[in-house]
């Protein structure tokens, strides 16, 4: 297995066009378990640590573009106020080490239905930057996900960032898992408000095939508010709304049964999750008072 | 200490730095700061030039008949030196710690997903497993037997090991009856309960390093709980003396009973010997899963009767124990779980049974309290039943049926050492709470269950508390023989009186290095004591389970102490020409209470060296009467220990966060207070892993989660703060009158967890692990 490290973005697509079967590594939090298990054995690794476009976040015209290889731990300590939903959802992947080397980028390249950043990047709408010789492309995070553990990334392209607008109102994250840290999602929620454009957007964890949007809760909560003039006179979201939008949030998951979880109590679960965070987010919203996380 | 000529670098580990302090006080672990610091050389570590890498050919299927085995192409793949299988077997191929059944590479059969069926050796690791997936094993995939209540009765299963002559695939059945069995009682109780498979989970993976030696025999370095087992295990499979099997310790990273029965052992060797060179095995977790046994899972029908006031009047009881392919501990397991399984209380009519069967399921052995752990969730899951339905405190009901010294438990055995339990109970109960949570103030998430996930910010956060006490024998039982032997030497060095220990007894972990120079020091009088590398050169210390070293190996030190020490007064007495009565031995001079100092302990040894080997024999036990299970003595002690747990409960997603989780244990002397705690904290960690995470899960004989991915065991952010209440009751028949430690707080922690989980749900809880689904009943 070959170790290559490429020292530019230029460098890396030009390595990764030549030998499409190369494993690009970053963080590696994924890719050396499966290496380790023997699960997967690359022709060779093209390390992108050291590539200075992918390092970084910037912000113009209220969009921020995260580099694929901007750890984590970056995440949770730079962009918390801007972008509270991915950070919380940072926040939950595993241990501080793991946090200062995983990045949302490889989170992306793995695309299983259970990475932790997916459910926030699908609330706020996120598109991912892929990059190939041929060309620069972005595409809605819910395209990019194809399948478990598919992208729509091309076998010459890297995932070189991903775009997310500031947040403009309350967001939320939250995910069980069967212990308190060091844990893959049994299943997660985001929820994010978009006061801007009076919409919802949600986003479900290890719920699907994919990391999948609840449409019609989304549809349904972002009606309920705009037809009671909500979004402007803010007041208590009403019991049934709430109910609601956790019976849809439940019914847009597709679970399976498997080691971590049945599906009966992933469908339960999500409920209760969308209740307890659209509720957060709405206090939020309504108070202006951030709860908790 | 003896030099191999080949001894690999970074082993035998050395642990000869000295400590200070004596029995009762706290040195710390000579490996403490190099575990922390990473510079430990565990077994995973062991290198010698020019080695080979040896890998497992495992079964696929958890039964199947082995129609054929074509090693060709594994055998012409570049940079392989020997592909192995039974065939080559040297010896006996067949192995186990009490009954030997099973097989070091499979024959016609293999009876379980896992079972080693052929060997690689090549230059690489990565070149050994490719070569592995090379053999070609013709199976006959056959309808595994995995139901173990099944495997006990039902004739029309095929019996996996005819060879046993016992009814269908049963390894033991052991039924334990005292006083009436057509007895009623006013108030009546009854559940059945089931736990899951757990694992050890030590962090270190199986490994070691074989070397084959100029006499035609075999260095083998390891870690493992056992040398002399081990020694005797191999050495039959490769037909050797056990005088040409020669094991040296390397460093452990965890046993809990894992490490009890053979892995690498005799396979390492086998191809160390076939290919002439050092050859290293080592297991990935995955691999590790397979290589050694778990705890049995098990189902326990438990029915009480009591009186109205609360007095327990009988205990029916049913238990099976699925000990899978084949036996290792299941026969002490059922020894275990129908002696203990009154619970540390009196009951005057008991009908207790126990089965434990073969299936083709994952094999299970010993694992830290092995056959006390199941009854304990069964027997205080009954108790707190029975107090529910007297509408008493739970606490007070057990405290009214406790056993105390001088109580006969249901095996007749008369306990005759203190049995502190009321006591233990009532220290338990007095501990002070965590306090309340504030559900007005701001919660803080990562305090609540779910913590950093964000799961909850307090809504549907119900806490409860609950208790659990515990009754666990300690050391060998039914009649074993169970001895340590110790070698103590004492000598001059550099003006300086120098003691050197040398045991076979494994350090796994709990601190015997410690002990044993603690105990050296307190009874020789001298600074300076060395531990000498456990190795095969000494004679046998059995193994390091059932909370036995500190009471066996360290009655060996002690008593090859004393010899030494009668040895050294003898010579004092001839140099100075007459005898001098009460002598003793302080800070390296010899001492009289009459005449005052009397000598240099170094000028009585001149350039001589004295040095004595002493075995160490407990007290005689008994065994089972087969049919009524009474017997005289049968554990030559018994250890007792009370957790209380405090735990929050989110109802709605089935998420649980441990508060407190305290324990009061009798502890007989205290030899190392601090090594205590910790022994005490961490058992208490692995048992609330099984109350609320950890389980092996198996569906039609398979392993679906062979990694600590999806086999959960806590973090730190799951481990509460533990207060730890150590009382010291001596047993006048143990040696400083030591009481077992290790055992006792794995197996209370689990069921005070699961007790106060219902307290906070009102559930009925039947299985361990409660996961989210059984106490969102979303487990289907």
């Amino acid at each position: 297995m070959d170790f290559l490290r490429a020292a530019s973005l230029d460098d890396a697509l030009a390595t990764k066009a030549q030998r499409p079967d190369i494993a690009p590594i970053a963080g590696g939090t994924d890719l050396m378990v499966a290496i380790n298990f023997d699960h997967i054995r690359p022709s060779g690794l093209l390390d992108l640590t050291s590539v200075p476009e992918l390092a970084d976040w910037s912000e113009s015209g209220g969009v921020i573009r995260i580099g694929a290889g901007v750890p984590y731990a970056r995440i949770i300590s730079e962009l918390g106020e801007h972008l509270p939903g991915l950070a919380m959802a940072s926040r939950t992947v595993a241990s501080p080490q793991i946090r200062n080397r995983g990045t949302v980028g490889g989170n992306l390249a793995t695309a299983s239905p259970s990475g932790d950043a997916h459910p926030a990047l699908l609330a706020c709408a996120a598109e991912v930057e892929l990059a190939s010789v041929r060309g620069t492309r972005r595409l809605p995070v819910a395209e990019f996900f194809t399948g478990v553990k598919r992208s729509a990334a091309e076998p010459d392209e890297l995932i070189t960032a991903v775009h997310l607008a500031r947040a403009t109102g309350p967001q939320q994250f939250a995910k069980v898992g069967t212990r308190n840290a060091m844990v893959i999602s049994v299943c997660a929620f985001s929820v994010a408000l978009h006061p801007d454009r009076a919409e919802v957007g949600t986003g479900l964890g290890s719920a699907a095939p994919t990391p999948r949007r609840a449409v019609e809760a989304e549809e349904f909560l972002a009606g309920e508010l705009t037809s009671r003039g909500m979004w402007t006179d803010p007041r208590p979201l009403p019991e049934t709304v709430v109910t609601r939008f956790g019976e849809l949030v439940a019914a847009a998951a597709a679970p399976i049964d498997d080691v971590r979880g049945t599906a009966s109590y992933r469908r339960h679960a999500l409920g209760v999750l969308a209740r307890r965070t659209v509720g957060w987010t709405w206090d939020e919203y309504s108070t202006g008072r951030q709860t908790c996380a | 200490m003896s030099a191999h000529v080949n001894a690999p670098s970074r082993a035998p580990q050395d642990l000869s730095e000295s400590i200070t302090g004596g029995v009762g006080e706290s040195p710390s672990r000579p490996d403490g700061n190099l575990k922390v610091r990473g510079d430990y050389a565990y077994s995973s570590d062991l290198w010698a030039e020019d080695m080979l890498w040896g890998a497992t050919l495992r079964s696929p299927h958890p039964y199947a008949r082995i129609a054929g085995i074509d090693v060709g192409q594994a055998l012409a793949y570049p940079g392989v030196y020997a592909v192995l299988t039974h065939e080559d077997v040297p010896g006996d191929n067949r192995y186990g710690l009490k009954i030997v059944d099973q097989p070091v590479l499979a024959e016609d059969v293999v009876r379980f997903r896992g079972e080693a069926v052929a060997l690689v050796a090549a230059d690489h690791p990565e070149t050994a497993r490719r070569a592995v997936e090379l053999i070609a094993v013709d199976y006959e995939v056959l309808d595994p037997v995995t139901d173990p209540k099944r495997a006990a009765h039902d004739g029309t299963l095929p019996k996996l090991h005819p060879e046993s002559g016992r009814e269908n695939n049963l390894v033991r059945y052991q039924p334990v009856v005292r006083g009436r069995q057509d007895v009623s009682a006013d108030v009546v109780v009854s559940g059945t309960y089931t736990l899951g498979m757990q694992d050890q989970a030590f962090l270190g993976p199986e490994s070691g390093l074989a070397i084959p030696a100029e006499d035609g025999g075999v260095e083998l370095y390891l870690s493992t709980q056992d040398l002399h087992s081990d020694r005797k295990q191999t050495a039959r499979a490769l037909g050797l003396p056990p005088d040409k099997v020669r094991l040296t310790m390397s460093g452990v990273g965890g046993a809990f009973g894992g490490r009890e029965d053979l892995s690498i052992q005799a396979h390492v060797c086998m191809l160390a010997m076939h290919t002439g060179k050092p050859v290293k095995m080592m297991y990935d977790r995955e691999e590790s899963f397979y290589g050694h046994v778990h705890r049995h899972p098990a189902e326990m029908y438990f029915e009480h009767g009591a009186t109205r006031e609360g007095k327990l009047v009988y205990l029916k009881a049913r238990m099976y124990f699925d000990g899978g392919a084949y036996a290792s501990k299941t026969p002490v397991v059922v020894g275990n779980a129908t002696t203990l399984g009154t619970g540390p209380y009196e009951v005057p009519n008991v009908d207790i049974a126990g089965w434990g069967v073969y299936t083709n399921n994952p094999p299970c052995g010993a694992m830290r309290g092995l056959g006390a752990v199941q009854p304990a969730f069964a027997y205080e899951a009954q108790m707190d039943k029975l107090a529910s339905a007297l509408d008493m405190d739970p606490v007070e009901l057990r405290q009214r049926n406790a056993v105390d010294q001088g109580s006969v438990l249901h095996t007749g055995q008369k306990l005759d050492y203190p049995a502190p339990v009321g006591e233990l109970i009532e220290r338990a109960r007095n501990l002070p709470m965590p306090p309340e949570r504030d559900p007005a103030a701001e919660p803080d998430i990562r305090d609540l269950p779910g913590g950093a996930a964000n799961t909850t910010h307090g809504e549907d956060v119900a806490r409860g508390v609950g208790y659990a006490a515990i009754i666990k024998n300690v050391s060998y039982a039914e009649g074993a023989d169970d001895y340590s032997t110790a070698r103590v030497s004492l000598q001059a060095v550099g003006g300086e009186a120098v003691a050197m220990v040398h045991t076979a007894a494994a350090e796994v972990g709990q601190g015997l290095v410690t002990v044993q120079q603690q105990i050296a020091r307190t009874e020789l009088g001298v600074e300076r004591v060395n531990i000498h590398p456990n190795d095969t050169s000494v004679g046998d210390s059995g193994s390091s389970s059932a909370s036995r070293q500190t009471y066996i190996t360290g009655g060996a030190v002690k008593t090859a102490c004393e010899a030494v020490r009668e040895t050294l007064f003898e010579r004092a007495t001839a140099r100075l020409g007459h005898a001098v009565p009460d002598l003793t031995i302080v800070d390296g001079k010899l001492v009289s209470d009459s005449h005052g100092v009397l000598a240099d302990v170094v000028d009585i040894l001149g350039d001589e060296v004295i040095e004595c080997t002493r075995e160490y024999h407990h007290r005689p036990t008994y065994p089972l009467d087969p049919e009524t299970g009474q017997s005289e003595l049968v554990h030559v002690q018994h250890a007792f220990s009370v957790h209380r747990a405090v735990v929050d409960v989110d109802t709605q997603l089935g998420l649980v966060k441990v508060v407190a989780l305290d324990c009061v244990q009798d502890v007989g002397k205290s030899v190392n207070p601090d090594a205590i705690v910790g022994q005490i904290q961490g058992g208490a960690v692995q048992g609330m892993g099984l109350a609320v995470m950890e389980e092996i899960q198996v569906s039609d004989g398979l392993i679906r989660n062979p990694s600590f991915t999806d086999y959960l065991i806590p973090t730190i952010l799951d481990t509460p703060p533990m207060k730890v209440d150590i009382i010291e009751r001596g047993d006048p028949h143990a040696p400083y009158g030591v009481r077992g430690v290790g055992e006792p707080p794995t197996i209370s922690a689990g069921p005070a967890v699961l007790a106060a989980i219902r307290a906070a749900t009102g559930l009925d809880l039947t299985h361990a692990p409660a996961g989210p689904e059984h106490i969102t009943g979303t487990a289907h």
